[in-house]
């Protein structure tokens, strides 16, 4: 079918090449007119590999894949250059784009002829729905993925009504993040903190003891809604964890206009009324952020483990990373965590060597290591094999061990922000504007994003 | 072909017959017909890359459509949401705020200048002043925005400046300010077209004729009444180009506010350019997109139109 909302022209180009240009018009009309609706119906015919009987085997003969990869994560290319070094028969041809450029041109690209073999995508959902991914299903018995944390591959994992959570894999994370609150040493030695906070109500006792000793409690960009991080961060402590999940899988009835919701939007409103918030927080963007704070301008940061080799780096020892605490004492650790996720377009010319890339991401010691090295993430993967060393007590040792103490004994769950694809900017960004400026509250807050996310599923 | 083919007509130097010969008839057709060729190099790409993409917008506007998948006809549903929820009127509203920065601040401005620069005489500082007015123009827009943003930025050259002179307690990230966003994009707009403005109108004034000005002189007119009444009436049309020009630039403001805002905070500057770009490209709401943008060129149409009549009315 017509997939990108062109439909042949018949007519069209035979009469426009007599010299009538009214026929060009007429033609055109008769374009849209006999185009019928737009789009028309799911690519899902185009050849979705079930890999149900999948070879894990990379053939010797030589073969180019080609991927479609995010500007500004050397990750991957280094990944790549190292696979080539290894399987001299494959070469990877890489194009990038800008994540605003790569998000927006995804599903025109894979439903396009020369649909890249792999390609960066965060939001799986649509293109799933739409029959642009491959299913994965069939390597992931394969090569053994199903074994790898069950609460990270879920995320992976789309319904065929459009839920996540569960029904066929089709991703796969390169490098498995965890996201915590950084926080300056000096900076809080300064405001005589003498560990990291145990509970919610002791981070809060923090800030304000920040805020006394003339310390910017928390350095956090909201330009784009930033703040989403601690809200969030809050809201997992306070919610069922669950529950949580469910809404950002877009499970049916999910709802978080709840109590527990209305609870961590009136904490955000009051930190952003005590001034722990920086006064220029909603012009503030996240290079300007990570600048200030390196600089040792805010004892928290609420980010992720995505910038522990560059915090690493520029603040060596001064830097450290905690989980967020949960509300009590002795609870389950409860933090975003999300992998960098890469799919094979259901058009892609070479799915089984691309699966085969994805695996040796996944197993090969020299990735697994390049991953931490360039990320600070978790390579994920079997949970037997090693996590690559790092210099001990760096910080990128402790968002590693923070990321194995997550999936040892705490829950992971994805950004609220990824729940559908137009309630980040349509609706937690400028609501989070509001709410940390007085003009929102914690229940005006919950009922816009309840109200925007199902206007926007149409339930 | 046709002019080939037509039957000869009547003798030569006989008198023109009432009803048309077949003759001439098969000519000027021929000479209509090479007329349309002439215009084809423009007219191909006109419906092509204009009127095709248009037609196509409209009928995306009937449908419940993300782009890819399957759409379903909705009829004007999209444009009952567009109409009359108010998420999608308050962009709407801050476009016709835009216009006080985007047109009645550069024209009125531009006026005072061009009358100002008229009277100078030519030379260097003359031509300086141009080209700094002008220059805003050359820098592409999204270069200029992000320029703009350090200027407005916490730390940045006017916040610098205000702390300089003893104003140091209004400085505030103007950007992120929910009282100060719109005014601070909209003087963006102010600086880029004031020198659109400026030289449109210089032009115009130099096209005025001498002796209107000497007249009003003899007749004692100072600087104020002559700009009155012989400057602002000669300059009719070309205020009328500027205030079209800059009112769409205004209702269809899209770059600056990208680049700086992104329609924050909350939705002080969200416009109706950036929500359509949102709704089709984030949110993959085609049909509501295509909806949005059908109606804001309805709705500049319907301002311009009016400006249009009035500036070319014949006295």
């Amino acid at each position: 079918m017509f997939i990108d909302g062109s439909c042949p022209r018949p007519l069209g180009r035979a009469r426009a090449s007599g010299a009538w240009p009214g026929v060009a018009v007429a033609a055109v009309l008769a374009v849209t007119a006999a185009c019928g609706a737009p789009g028309g119906g799911s690519t899902s015919a185009a050849t979705a590999p079930s890999g149900s009987a999948a070879s894990t085997q990379l053939p010797s003969a030589p073969v180019t894949l080609n991927f479609y990869l995010e500007t500004g994560f050397p990750l991957a290319q280094k990944l790549v250059d190292e696979f080539h070094k290894q399987h001299s028969n494959v070469t990877i041809k890489v194009r990038e784009d800008q994540f605003a450029v790569l998000t927006q041109n995804a599903p025109r690209v894979m439903a396009s002829a020369d649909a890249p073999d792999l390609i960066r995508l965060p939001t799986i959902v649509d293109s799933a729905k739409d029959g642009l991914l491959a299913n994965l299903d069939g390597y992931a018995t394969a090569y053994g993925w199903d074994k790898y944390s069950s609460g990270l591959m879920q995320q992976l994992r789309v319904g065929a009504d459009g839920t996540r959570g569960s029904g066929p894999l089709y991703a796969l994370g390169i490098g498995y993040n965890v996201t915590g609150v950084f926080y300056n040493k000096q900076l809080a030695a300064k405001a005589g903190i003498a560990q990291p906070p145990a509970t919610v109500d002791e981070l809060e006792a923090d800030l304000a003891k920040a805020k006394t000793a003339g310390v910017q409690p928390i350095m956090q960009f909201n330009d784009i809604g930033g703040i989403n991080f601690p809200y969030q961060d809050l809201l997992n402590q306070y919610e069922d964890p669950a529950k949580i999940a469910d809404w950002v899988f877009n499970k049916p009835g999910a709802t978080l206009n709840t109590p527990a919701a209305v609870k961590a939007g009136d904490q955000i409103a009051a930190w952003g009324k005590a001034g722990y918030f920086p006064k220029d927080a909603n012009a503030l963007d996240y290079t300007t952020m990570m600048a200030r704070f390196t600089k040792g301008d805010g004892l928290f940061m609420f980010n992720g483990d995505w910038e522990s080799q560059n915090l690493e780096k520029a603040m060596g020892n001064n830097v450290g990373f905690f989980l967020m605490p949960p509300a009590t004492a002795g609870g389950k650790y409860v933090a975003m965590c999300a992998p960098g996720t890469y799919a094979i377009p259901a058009k892609a010319k070479h799915p089984a060597e691309t699966a085969f890339f994805l695996n040796w991401v996944h197993t090969n010691p020299e990735a697994r290591k390049i991953i931490v090295d360039t990320n600070g993430a978790s390579p994920g993967g079997p949970p037997s094999l090693p996590i690559p060393a790092v210099r001990p007590g760096s910080v990128v040792e402790q968002t590693l061990k923070a990321s194995q103490t997550l999936s040892k004994s705490g829950v992971a769950v994805d950004f609220t922000a990824n729940a559908t694809s137009g309630i980040y900017a349509g609706t937690i960004k400028p609501e989070l504007q509001s709410l940390i400026t007085g003009r929102q509250t914690g229940a005006g807050f919950a009922e816009k994003l309840q109200s925007a996310y199902e206007k926007e599923l149409k339930r | 072909m046709t002019v080939a083919s037509a039957p000869r007509a009547a003798k030569a130097g006989s008198p023109p017959s009432p009803a048309r010969s077949p003759r001439r008839s098969a000519r000027s057709l021929a000479r209509r017909w090479s007329g349309w060729l002439f215009v084809l190099p423009a007219l191909v790409p006109y419906v092509l890359f204009v009127v095709r993409p248009l037609l196509l917008s409209i009928q995306y506007s009937l449908y419940d459509w993300n782009g890819i998948g399957a759409a379903t006809y909705v009829g004007g549903q999209n444009y009952r949401t567009v109409l009359t929820s108010r998420d999608q009127l308050v962009p709407i509203l801050h476009a016709f705020e835009l216009i006080v920065f985007f047109t009645v601040i550069p024209v009125g401005l531009g006026l005072v200048t061009a009358a100002l620069l008229h009277g100078l005489p030519p030379g260097r500082f003359a031509t300086l002043t141009r080209v700094v007015l002008f220059l805003p123009q050359v820098i592409p827009l999204v270069a200029a925005a992000i320029a703009w943003r350090w200027v407005y930025s916490t730390d940045g050259v006017l916040n610098q400046g205000l702390s300089a002179v003893g104003l140091g307690g209004v400085t505030r990230a103007w950007l992120g300010d929910f009282d100060w966003a719109l005014v601070a994009v909209g003087l963006i707009g102010s600086w880029v077209l004031l020198g659109l403005c400026t030289l449109l109108l210089i032009t115009g004034i130099s096209k005025i004729d001498v002796s209107l000005y000497e007249a009003a002189r003899l007749d004692g007119a100072g600087r104020v009444q002559e700009f009155l009444a012989v400057t602002l009436p000669g300059l009719r049309r070309e205020i009328g180009v500027c205030v079209t020009v800059t009112v769409i630039a205004a209702l269809a403001s899209f770059d600056i506010i990208y680049v700086t805002t992104q329609g924050g905070p909350g939705t002080e500057t969200l416009v109706p350019g950036v929500q359509i770009f949102r709704l089709a490209f984030t949110e993959r709401q085609i049909g509501l997109a295509s909806a949005n943008a059908v109606v804001l060129m309805a709705l500049v149409l319907l301002v311009i139109l009016p400006i249009q009549r009035f500036s070319n009315r014949e006295d």
